[in-house]
């Protein structure tokens, strides 16, 4: 094995001196335990990272030259612009970008107590023999499809809205931009808190792997100091503080890019409103709504820049994420 | 100082019991029987504890002396499936009778463990965390003071006195160790549980664990548990020995280590085995 496959095709014996030991080195760096299957075992594992890094670079590269129309046609002033009219060939993406991030956070906003809550209940609270089966329940969560949820938040969750928890909003809190008109058909809070169901299992299974590698001797320091299950808790949650937020960032990440779900019930209206009975437009859904209807060239193009600043708001929100478990990490 | 040796008495199968004549015991233990699930960890163990001295716990690994020091402050608990039978008083009253305050209890008996758990926050947060869950500061200024303190006591304040800010997990593993001792002293426990506090440190930093043990007994009980037989003979006034989950012989330290009273409590201290 070692002899028939020699790292360097050259033979050694066309060698000067100064060449062998160029060569040795050579053949030590790539082959440390000086092992050729190593060698290559090194050289396939350094291809498929350079194959990766290659697919990232030619997917923005691809996507960039494909919405170079658009780009030539509105710049800068399509981040800006609030008007989408395929009739007068005008393009602003606007309210599909303020579509998204609002789901999102409003999914964020939902799914972020309710997750820490379920996990800190399973590693702290619960006995084994229900933290196991809520366990496979929340991982089972993370696995339906997200058409399945949208089925449901279209026939179920969306009428409920509607008559059952929009009208004490509405008299509660209508005063505030935030709750003001009236729910009717798909809207910002249908589609956030569908949102927040389907990142729900996914935070909670991570933040539960999180804490629960957190050493029992911080939680036995805590009670030791006579603290509560509570104020245990925070000291189990403050322990694992950089993998909740990585866990939340993740979760975000599959906020911003969900795209079926939110599709049916967001409401697909590409306008700007603070309250969250309104109907809006989420980047991901009008890719998915308009894209083979696009008739013309400027109409297909404004489309992939769309795809393009999702692209970007997700490598955003990931290097965010990088820097907060950093940050966290140095304290 | 009360250094009135213990009445001593053999103590396999009848019920021991050690009694100071002068002062009632701290903590009074009788027939504590301890489960893991189904298996038993402690027989009918029956001990006092005089306020204001170390006792020593000694026994090879496994002979039950962690599991004893964890039910004087109900730190087992935690633990699901152990059950604790018996009778456990700490100034008369029993820590296993129902409705027992359990928050109450740990601040009351503060334990050191055998690793050193600092909090992933600054050493002054480490300390000032007991005092601030238990709402005992009334100012700023009163909590750095108690900080300070507990800092002072527990011989760590000239060391960190300029980097209170800079976090716990960058001091040496000694410094760590009376971090948390400090933290525990805080919150002005009245007993103070050791669990093999030095047997993760060099020898300097065991000798200034030790002399803080010697210390701290003028204002603390302390009950240590240590693998360490000449630790056991420089820092406390009485010595526990205990053996396969029972308590061989509770004496004075001098007596046990000169002339013991059990066969088996000279064998292991002898070094013939364990």
């Amino acid at each position: 094995m070692n002899d028939s496959q020699p790292i360097t095709p050259t033979p050694v014996a066309a060698y000067s001196p100064g060449t062998i030991s160029r060569v040795a080195a050579l053949r030590r760096r790539l082959a440390p335990t000086g092992n050729t299957g190593d060698a290559v075992f090194r050289a396939l594992l350094g291809a498929s990272a350079v194959l990766l890094l290659v697919v990232v670079v030619m997917l923005i590269a691809v996507m960039w030259w494909n919405s170079r129309l658009s780009i030539a046609a509105f710049g800068w002033g399509f981040l800006t612009s609030r008007e989408w009219n395929p009739g007068r060939e005008i393009y602003g993406a606007l309210p599909y970008v303020y579509g998204t991030l609002a789901s999102s956070l409003l999914a964020l906003l939902i799914s972020v107590p309710l997750s820490l809550g379920v996990a800190v209940f399973l590693t702290e609270q619960a006995p084994r023999r229900i933290a196991r089966p809520v366990t496979f329940l929340v991982e089972l969560l993370a696995a339906i499809p997200s058409v399945v949820y949208g089925l449901w938040g279209i026939f179920v969750l969306a009428p409920f809205l509607r008559e059952n928890i929009a009208p004490i909003f509405s008299t509660t809190l209508g005063w505030s931009p935030f709750f003001s008109g009236s729910l009717r058909g798909g809207s910002l809070l249908t589609g956030g808190i569908i949102l927040a169901i389907m990142i729900t299992p996914i935070i909670t299974a991570i933040v539960r792997d999180v804490l629960s590698v957190v050493p029992v001797a911080q939680r036995e320091a805590a009670l030791a100091l006579g603290a509560t299950r509570w104020e245990t808790s925070r000291v189990v949650l403050a322990n694992g503080a950089a993998g909740i937020a990585g866990a939340i960032i993740l979760g975000l990440g599959r906020a911003v890019g969900e795209t079926m779900a939110v599709t049916m019930v967001i409401g697909n209206r590409a306008e700007i409103s603070l309250s969250v009975f309104d109907p809006s437009y989420s980047i991901a859904a009008v890719l998915a709504n308009e894209f083979r209807e696009a008739t013309t060239d400027l109409h297909r193009s404004s489309l992939v820049e769309l795809g393009l600043i999702l692209l970007f708001v997700t490598i955003l929100i990931n290097g965010a994420a990088r820097l907060l478990v950093w940050s966290v990490k140095e304290k | 100082m009360n250094q009135t040796p213990i009445a001593a008495r053999p103590v396999v199968a009848d019920a021991p019991r050690a009694t100071s004549e002068a002062t009632p015991p701290k903590i009074s233990v009788a027939n504590l029987n301890f489960y893991y699930g189904k298996s038993q960890a402690l027989y009918d163990i029956t001990l006092d504890i005089p306020p204001r001295q170390v006792m020593a716990f000694i026994g090879p690994s496994g002979c039950g002396k962690s599991t004893f020091l964890r039910t004087l402050n109900r730190m087992n608990d935690t633990i699901p499936g152990t059950r604790a039978e018996g009778r456990v008083m700490i100034d008369g009253q029993d820590i296993y009778a129902p409705g027992t305050d359990v928050v109450a209890l740990r601040r009351k008996v503060g334990m050191v463990f055998q690793k050193s758990n600092p909090f992933p926050k600054s050493i002054f947060d480490n300390v000032a965390y007991g005092l601030r869950i238990n709402g005992m500061s009334s100012s700023k200024n009163d909590l750095e003071a108690r900080v300070e303190k507990a800092l002072q006591n527990a011989a760590l304040w000239t060391e960190v006195k300029d980097r209170l800010k800079t976090s716990a997990l960058g001091l040496s593993g000694g410094q760590q160790q009376r971090l948390c001792i400090a933290r525990a002293l805080a919150v002005e426990p009245e007993v103070v549980l050791m669990d093999e506090p030095a047997s993760a440190l060099d020898p300097i930093a065991t000798q200034k664990i030790e002399e803080l043990i010697v210390e701290l007994k003028r204002q603390y009980t302390i009950v240590i548990v240590t693998h360490n037989m000449q630790q056991a003979a420089r820092v406390s006034d009485l010595t526990a020995f205990f053996w396969l989950g029972k308590l061989v012989e509770v004496t004075a330290t001098e007596k046990i280590f000169t002339n013991p009273n059990q066969k088996l409590t000279e064998d292991y201290i002898t070094g013939r085995f364990g």
